[in-house]
């Protein structure tokens, strides 16, 4: 099976269980996304598709990959590329060297600076702050630094948590054009939200998570009428 | 008058050596690591083990000697630094801070005592000296080999900077000291990188007992409890965790003593130099070159 298969995950951190027997999968080119309030177990699935964190139970497949079994610092040789939750930019470094960190693991020199430049004509505002520490951007300017970052390292699946936080809607939506743009580039998305609004308007498909186990899946545009998804994510 | 700062800057170049290992570390896994003194006596006796065993020569020393020990003694404690990490430090990377700073005190007197059990407790006559030719320098009188030594600290230095600043390695160790996890997210080792700080700064304390053994003349066990705190001071002075503020608290530290000792007789020194260091960080406590950095969230 192509593309990313997630099949009967449990995560415990010490006595909190925190997914339970989660399954989900994202096709080759597909943006998919998680939905779910704080603590339901977003971020430890991203977490745990990067490796930081490991499962007791169930597989993880990338392409036929078994990622559950690589040391996290080796994903993103399998084109795996986490942008964590908070950005998590180098804050004391300028934008220009968080770029470059992103192709750390890319041999080929070259290839790292035509990235870095592509990640420039993505979002032109990166390029106008490339001497500036990343610290000093305003949040969606770190946003799309977090993005760009990831996108120098190539990735095929790109994860996502949360890119949204704390922005202003106009710039939610500013971001997330920029994910559907990577998509239509080719780019694999797995895309976690707590602002569901915005994350229904780009994805294809969406699995809502509630206390570490998929409640309901389908169609972005089918679970944006369904009544549940509507009166618990939607505030309508 | 010349004289003074150009003492001062030889031993504060020794300083700096080992207070940029003191910093780096700390820079990089938040420990203060107390056996780092100890490794830089280590360095010292690599380099006397070494000379003796090749039939001790006693003469001045050669400039080209004393080179090839640094680097002898380089290899030895790069490796040692590794090792101790390795052992004593990474099992503990997710206690709490106060059981890693416990096990680098112990450490610390794991490796004094070892020495004192192979050496004796008694003080070693270094095999070579820094005299030979002297010459005048602005009035001051300088051995070549104390000029040559002071070079290739600056170079040690220069070289350092490049690599940390310039480098794809040297980015990923600053990373690291920022945000290890969002590291190992961009495909860094972090272990990798961490064991390749302890072997640098490990190095550079070996460079600086080699150094300070020719100087002083006489090496003992002991010798790196002194000069760790010193190099901790230095780097503290400089602000902590900063590679150039390591390099100037060092010089600085040196100066301070070599004046401290000229106006107040050498008993006063370190009675000065932490006088002085108390009353800076009071006024400054993120030392010279410490925290400029604004962030926003
Ligand atoms: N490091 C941790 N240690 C203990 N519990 C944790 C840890 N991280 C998350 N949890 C718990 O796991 C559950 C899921 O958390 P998380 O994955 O962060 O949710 P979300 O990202 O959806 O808000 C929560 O109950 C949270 O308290
Ligand atoms: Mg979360």
């Amino acid at each position: 099976m192509s593309g990313l298969v997630v099949d009967g995950v449990d995560v415990h951190y010490g006595r909190v269980h925190a997914l339970r027997s989660l399954s989900f999968e994202v096709g080759e080119g597909e943006i998919v996304s998680l939905l779910g309030n704080n603590g339901a177990g977003k971020t430890t699935t991203m977490n745990l598709l990067s490796g930081l964190v490991k499962a007791t139970r169930g597989t993880i497949t990338w392409n036929g990959t078994d990622l559950g079994s690589l040391p996290a610092h080796d994903l993103v040789t399998h084109g795996v590329v986490h942008v964590p939750e908070g950005r998590r930019i180098f804050s004391t470094m300028t934008v220009h060297e968080n770029l470059m960190l992103g192709g750390y693991r890319v041999a080929d020199a070259s290839l790292v600076e035509k990235r870095v430049q592509q990640a420039y004509d993505l979002m032109p505002r990166l390029h106008e702050r490339r001497k500036q520490q990343g610290g000093t951007l305003s949040g969606g300017e770190q946003q799309m630094l977090a993005i760009g970052r990831a996108l120098v390292a190539g990735p095929r699946l790109l994860l996502l948590d949360e890119p949204s936080m704390g922005l202003a809607p106009l710039i939610v939506k500013q971001v997330m054009e920029i994910i559907a743009e990577v998509n239509q580039q080719g780019t694999t998305v797995l895309l976690v939200e707590q602002n569901a609004k915005a994350a229904l308007r780009i994805a294809h498909r969406a699995y809502v998570v509630e206390t570490g186990h998929v409640t309901l899946s389908g169609p972005a545009a089918e679970l944006a009428d369904d009544p549940r998804v509507v009166e618990a994510y939607l505030g309508a | 008058m010349s004289q003074i700062i150009l003492n001062g800057l030889f031993v504060g170049s020794f300083y700096a050596l080992i207070a940029l290992g003191y910093s780096m570390v700390y820079g990089i896994i938040k420990l203060l690591n107390f056996a780092h003194g100890d490794v830089y006596m280590i360095g010292a006796f690599v380099g006397f083990v070494t000379l003796t065993s090749f039939g001790g020569l006693t003469a001045a020393a050669t400039v080209p000697t004393l080179i090839l020990l640094i680097l002898v003694a380089m290899i030895f404690t790069g490796l040692l630094g590794v090792g101790i990490e390795r052992v004593a430090y990474r099992p503990l990377r997710t206690s709490p801070r106060l059981a890693v700073l416990i096990t680098a005190v112990g450490m610390s007197f794991t490796l004094e005592y070892a020495v004192r059990q192979i050496f004796g407790p008694s003080p070693k006559a270094y095999p070579v000296r820094l005299s030979g030719g002297s010459l005048d320098l602005f009035g001051a009188r300088v051995s070549t080999a104390q000029l040559a030594l002071m070079g290739v600290a600056a170079l040690l230095m220069v070289v350092l900077a490049f690599y940390v600043n310039k480098t794809r390695e040297g980015r990923a160790m600053r990373a690291i000291a920022l945000d290890p996890q969002a590291s190992t997210l961009m495909g860094i080792n972090v272990n990798g990188v961490i064991a390749r700080v302890f072997f640098i700064g490990s190095a550079l304390a070996g460079a600086a007992g080699v150094m300070a053994g020719a100087y002083y003349g006489s090496i003992d066990f002991l010798m790196g409890f002194v000069i760790g705190l010193k190099a901790f001071t230095a780097a503290v002075i400089g602000g902590i965790g900063n590679l150039y503020g390591a390099m100037l608290g060092g010089l600085t530290l040196g100066l301070l003593e070599s004046f401290g000792s000229a106006w107040l007789g050498g008993e006063w020194r370190d009675v000065f130099s932490f006088a002085c260091l108390i009353l800076f960080l009071s006024f400054k406590p993120t030392g010279l070159l410490g925290a400029r950095v604004v962030e926003r969230m």
